[in-house]
């Protein structure tokens, strides 16, 4: 099943951009350090507020740092942020899920109801909560965005364990005498594995939104660090004078997020090749 | 239908107490002195105590709780900790800004995204169907700040043709409309994204039906059986999504207002935050989880209006 799915994700063009796209973004993220032209907190006040050149190919910002080399940086954190609370949710949401659905009466009933809640919240006004009472930093963010994202861990995880527990396999494991935790583990997870994947990889981008929407609401890393977010605020405030401050990030954002809903997208088709979702 | 009505309202209040429990909670488990962070380092003993028994912070946990909730049933959110009005009344005051870019998104996602949709569906996999996912797909990946700020800079910067601030006089109608016209484009967007996929999606199958089947077998022509048969049925589903997509639009509304400078709950938001305004942050939270758990219910039962089969099931 493994083999067909990542055969029908490759021969999907859709998908295929996606995972180029996002590729492309992963490595200039991870080769920052030795391939952006300059440090990303190098100023040159000299050169403050100029437009795209050979030197500086997307300009300087108010501090005559280069853009491109912030840009590339910036990457690092967006994805560091957005792949930490994506696992975090992941890990605990599916858990919870998995004993919701496998514990099942009023323990799923209590659980079911919280998720409820959790999903009533917009992601961006829960994070956005989250981060002002506990204060921005790289590990509250990462735990505000993994919080927003824990209900549809759970929800897609709780479904197929309330089918998988009563099938044959399962029974039999329990009438061999496994523990409920090897029944859950070996003979459960494995069988739900894709779909939480599938839902991974479609948040990715949900949480690379929010991490860059609370940057630009004023909750994300502190300057200087460079962030998406940070660097679309900071640029916003010379919108007239220096668009291409906040146009550089804006596209960045833009690229990355589509590549991954386009890559989620086609991960959930080649899941579902019967095209039933339609 | 009364007790469809009274049951699915009463599904709202546990949700309703869970939803505020959880902001209180949110709000109480803050590292640190929540009175030592508004009023910094440098306060003396005596300010913090005072802060603290202001805020009903030198009571035990439950008793605040019950404070807590009191105080929303009865309707007070608080005072605010900068300006000290109510937070209630400075929520309401700006309330009709947000409603108003909020329904005229809603109004441009409806008009647009409807026959988009409707359109993909008929011409499924050819190339209007894929122009429109790809543009329902960027449309809901996209952060609203982001597309606020692009088109900020086309038609308010480059093309000067609409104003860059959007700070409406309240007596004048055109004024009024030029100011909304950006942010509601923006939001507008998204939104349109959203029903295209969702009508899309619908109208397949609907279309796969055995009444549509037999309505073309009888020799109903073409747009007949699409405009009045098929869009009646596929638009239940589109009815609901719009309303349980409120959440969302309240986050993307609240960037857009920051962007277009627009009063808004979302400018609110931002200088409670800016100021630190812990009472006005806490009544907006609650303010916005009521709203949503009530939009959900009203949408739960719209749909029940719109299709009785529901009534009936639950």
């Amino acid at each position: 099943m493994t083999a067909g799915l990542i055969r029908r994700f490759w021969v999907n063009p859709t998908s295929l951009t996606g995972a180029l796209v996002v590729a492309a973004v992963v490595l200039a993220a991870i080769l920052a350090p030795w391939i952006s032209p300059f440090d990303p907190l190098e100023q040159d006040i000299a050169a403050r507020l100029t437009g795209p050149s050979p030197a500086h190919f997307l300009g300087t910002d108010t501090f005559g740092r280069d853009v491109l080399s912030r840009l590339m940086h910036a990457a690092r954190i967006s994805l560091v942020i957005g792949v930490a609370s994506i696992a975090i949710a992941m890990a605990m949401g599916s858990a919870i899920g998995i004993a919701a659905g496998y514990i099942g009466g009023k323990f799923d009933a209590c659980v079911t109801g919280l998720l409820d809640v959790l999903l009533s919240f917009p992601t961006l006004l829960l994070g956005l909560m989250v981060v002002a009472m506990m204060g921005p930093s790289m590990d509250n963010l990462i735990l505000a965005i993994a919080l927003t994202e824990l209900a549809p861990f759970a929800r897609v995880a709780r479904a197929p364990t309330i089918a998988l527990k009563d099938r044959e396999f399962v029974e039999a494991g329990r009438a061999l005498g496994f523990s409920d935790m090897r029944l859950v583990v070996v003979h459960i997870v494995p069988n739900l594995l894709s779909e939480v994947v599938v839902v991974a990889s479609l948040w990715l981008a949900t949480a690379i939104r929010t991490e860059s929407s609370l940057s630009f609401i004023g909750l994300g890393i502190k300057p200087p660090t460079p962030t998406w977010g940070g660097m679309i605020r900071e640029g916003f405030e010379n919108i007239m004078d220096a668009p291409w401050l906040a146009v550089a990030p804006s596209v960045a954002i833009l690229v990355t997020v589509l590549g991954l809903s386009l890559m989620g997208d086609g991960l959930r088709d080649a899941l579902d090749p019967k095209g039933q979702r339609d | 239908m009364g007790e469809f009505l009274v049951r699915r309202l009463l599904l709202a209040i546990p949700t309703l107490l869970l939803s505020m429990t959880l902001i209180f909670v949110l709000a109480r488990i803050a590292p640190g002195d929540p009175a030592l962070v508004i009023l910094g380092d440098q306060a003396t003993k005596e300010s913090l105590d005072l802060l603290r028994a202001k805020l009903g912070l030198d009571q035990p946990l439950l008793v605040q709780y019950r404070d807590f909730l009191g105080g929303i049933l009865t309707g007070d959110l608080g005072r605010s900790l900068v300006t000290g009005k109510s937070v209630w009344s400075e929520l309401l005051a700006v309330l009709p800004y947000t409603i108003e870019l909020t329904l005229a998104a809603l109004f441009l996602g409806v008009l647009f995204g409807v026959p988009l949709g409707v359109y993909a569906a008929v011409h499924r996999n050819l190339w209007p169907d894929m122009a429109a996912r790809l543009f329902s797909l960027a449309g809901l990946s996209f952060p609203a700040f982001v597309t606020a700020i692009l088109l900020l800079l086309v038609f308010a910067i480059q093309l000067p043709w609409l104003p860059v601030i959007s700070a409406p006089r309240v007596d004048d109608p055109i004024d009024r409309l030029r100011n909304l016209a950006l942010p509601a484009f923006n939001l507008g967007l998204i939104m349109t994204a959203y029903v295209t996929r969702v009508a899309r999606s619908s109208m397949l199958n609907v279309l796969g039906e055995d009444y549509i089947r037999t309505a073309r077998a009888k020799g109903i022509g073409g747009s007949a059986v699409l405009w009045r048969h098929a869009l009646r049925n596929a638009m239940i589903p589109v009815a609901t999504v719009v309303g349980l997509y409120l959440g969302t639009m309240i986050g993307n509304s609240v960037l857009t207002e920051i962007v277009f400078n627009r009063p808004g709950l979302g400018k609110l938001l931002l200088g409670a935050l800016g100021q630190r305004d812990y009472t006005m942050l806490q009544g907006l939270m609650v303010f916005f989880a009521g709203v949503i758990v009530l939009a959900n219910a009203a949408t739960d039962i719209a749909y029940g209006v719109i299709d009785p089969r529901v009534r009936y099931k639950s």
